[in-house]
């Protein structure tokens, strides 16, 4: 499969601590990369530096290259409002915005320059409906975002970052606190997801990452120690480490 | 027992400070509401406020508040909008804050005395509203950015983030997220100011004059209901009419802050 985002030596640091070192990765395209490994190993870290989110902390040192198709999104002048763009991004607690459940999902297209109205609807439709949301709130669409129970919200999240059209979507712990069937239908979607979007998913779920990812990638301290298919990590692990993560003996 | 006596200590004085507030407002009810007519608001002063009404000093006030905020409002704004969201806590914003706290701390008379040196002499403005609304608007600038500092803070990061997370430049992400969620605060910063501007008189005496003709523009010189009200009294010119104007004031200012807060929750509700 061809590569969609390619990690060669990244390392981050942060008040010159180091919180990634030299990690090598690949994601491939349409699929999902589940990145897992115990707290402060470096994953969502990681995983804002894919969209950059990582500039806005300061006193950051990063050095390696990543590259989305070939471009590398590390190079100073880039322009980061189109990476993000491209490289949606949903995090670990729900965050509507203030906002009608409409106008959470067209603020972003909006201010991208997709002004007709009917073309925004269309988005947010078709949105709502691959984030599987649309049946629930197809008849409350100018409600606030903000009456709408968690799962709900998280996966109106997932639809903003839909309505987007991005290439790439970057999910941080998106079940993090959510009841299981929640977490099943947003599973479910992520599945039906990755026919045509490329995926990276962080999670502390262990056996959520078993279920619904194609690769994976386990850190510790900020190394990479192990990356492969979900099939072989979770049958022959390499390193021992991850050998003694997945089977809860520490993390 | 002691509990019991905390608490009642504690709501007696929350009483009383209320009730010094409500004594007031019945006070200057009591003595000016009898003096409110249609024609003492519509009609300007005669024989130095003897008689006639006071309708030239509101529209003195209206104009100076207009001034005020109109250099205020965009300089406090931007000032609390670049100190929250474009710099990081440095040597730079801390020396900005003291100066701002500084100019918070200067008494009245001295920027009257500043404004009466600087805009009415200096630059040749001459007693007006503009020298009078350039002299207020930075005495309005710390109140402004401050509470307009303090309600961006508290627009939670998440917003931001996920604005940022979907490709929206800062600017926009100011504009359409945080500055739309901080609204109340600054509303009541501009509140604060406007009722500043209706109650101060030092300032005003000392840059828009006491004239009072009816100003004609922004260059004229006039005199705000609060200077009238202290002139009035001061040189016992008519009692009656002073109380009459105080009326005005406390009513004005009662009814500004109500509609303020109440358009800032409806505000809030449509857009939750």
């Amino acid at each position: 499969m061809a590569a969609k985002i390619v990690v060669k030596d990244l390392s981050f640091s942060y008040n010159h601590q180091r919180v990634l070192s030299a990690v090598n990765l690949m994601v491939e395209a349409d699929s999902i990369l589940g990145i897992m490994g115990p707290a402060k190993s470096g994953k969502t870290t990681l995983l804002r530096i894919f969209n950059r989110l990582c500039d806005l902390i300061p006193h950051v040192r990063i050095e390696g290259e990543v590259f989305l198709d070939g471009e590398n999104i590390l190079r100073p002048g880039l322009n980061v409002d189109r990476l993000r763009k491209r490289v949606g991004m949903v995090f670990d607690k729900p965050v509507p915005l203030p906002r009608s459940i409409f106008e959470n999902l067209a603020y972003g297209p909006r201010l991208h320059g997709i002004k007709d109205k009917k073309r925004l609807e269309e988005l947010v439709e078709r949105s709502l409906r691959l984030a599987q949301l649309w049946d629930e709130v197809k008849d409350r669409l100018n409600e606030s975002a903000m009456k709408l129970s968690g799962g709900q919200q998280q996966r109106l999240c997932i639809a903003r970052t839909l309505a987007m059209e991005p290439e790439v979507i970057l999910l941080d712990e998106p079940t993090y606190g959510l009841d299981p069937i929640s977490t099943l239908k947003i599973e479910q979607t992520l599945q039906s997801l990755k026919e045509s979007y490329t995926i990276v998913l962080v999670s502390n779920n262990t056996w959520q990452v078993a279920r619904t990812t194609d690769n994976v990638a386990f850190l510790f301290m900020g190394e990479l120690i192990e990356y492969g298919s979900t099939h072989e990590i979770f049958t022959v692990p390499k390193d021992k480490r991850t050998d003694d993560y997945i089977s809860g003996r520490f993390g | 027992m002691l509990q019991r006596i905390v608490k009642a200590q504690l709501w007696s004085l929350t009483g009383f400070t209320i009730g010094i507030l409500f004594f007031i407002i019945f006070f200057i009810s009591i003595k000016g509401l009898p003096q409110i007519t249609l024609e003492f608001l519509t009609s300007n002063p005669v024989d130095m406020g003897r008689s006639g009404g006071i309708f030239s000093t509101i529209v003195c006030t209206l104009y100076l508040i207009f001034v005020s905020l109109m250099i205020a409002m965009p300089l406090g704004v931007g000032a609390a909008i670049y100190l929250t969201e474009y710099t990081r806590e440095s040597r730079l914003t801390h020396i900005i804050r003291f100066g701002t706290e500084c100019l918070a701390g200067i008494p009245s008379i001295i920027m009257g005395l500043f404004g009466f040196a600087f805009f009415v002499m200096a630059l040749g403005l001459g007693w007006s509203i503009l020298s009078g609304g350039m002299t207020m608007s930075i005495m309005l600038l710390p109140t402004i950015i401050r509470t307009t500092e303090e309600s961006i803070k508290a627009v939670p990061y998440e917003l931001r983030e996920v604005s940022f997370s979907l490709g929206v430049t800062r600017w926009q992400t100011v504009t359409k997220v945080v500055l739309p969620s901080a609204l109340p605060g600054i509303v009541t910063g501009i509140v604060l100011g406007i009722a500043r501007c209706i109650e101060e008189t030092a300032v005003i005496i000392f840059t828009v004059g006491s004239s009072l003709r009816l100003p004609e523009s922004f260059f004229d010189s006039g005199r705000t209901m609060a200077v009238h009200f202290y002139i009035l009294a001061r040189e016992g010119i008519s009692m009656p009419n002073a109380y009459g104007t105080a009326a005005i004031l406390i009513l004005s200012i009662l009814f500004i802050n109500l509609s303020a807060y109440y358009l800032a929750r409806q505000f809030l509700k449509k857009i939750c």
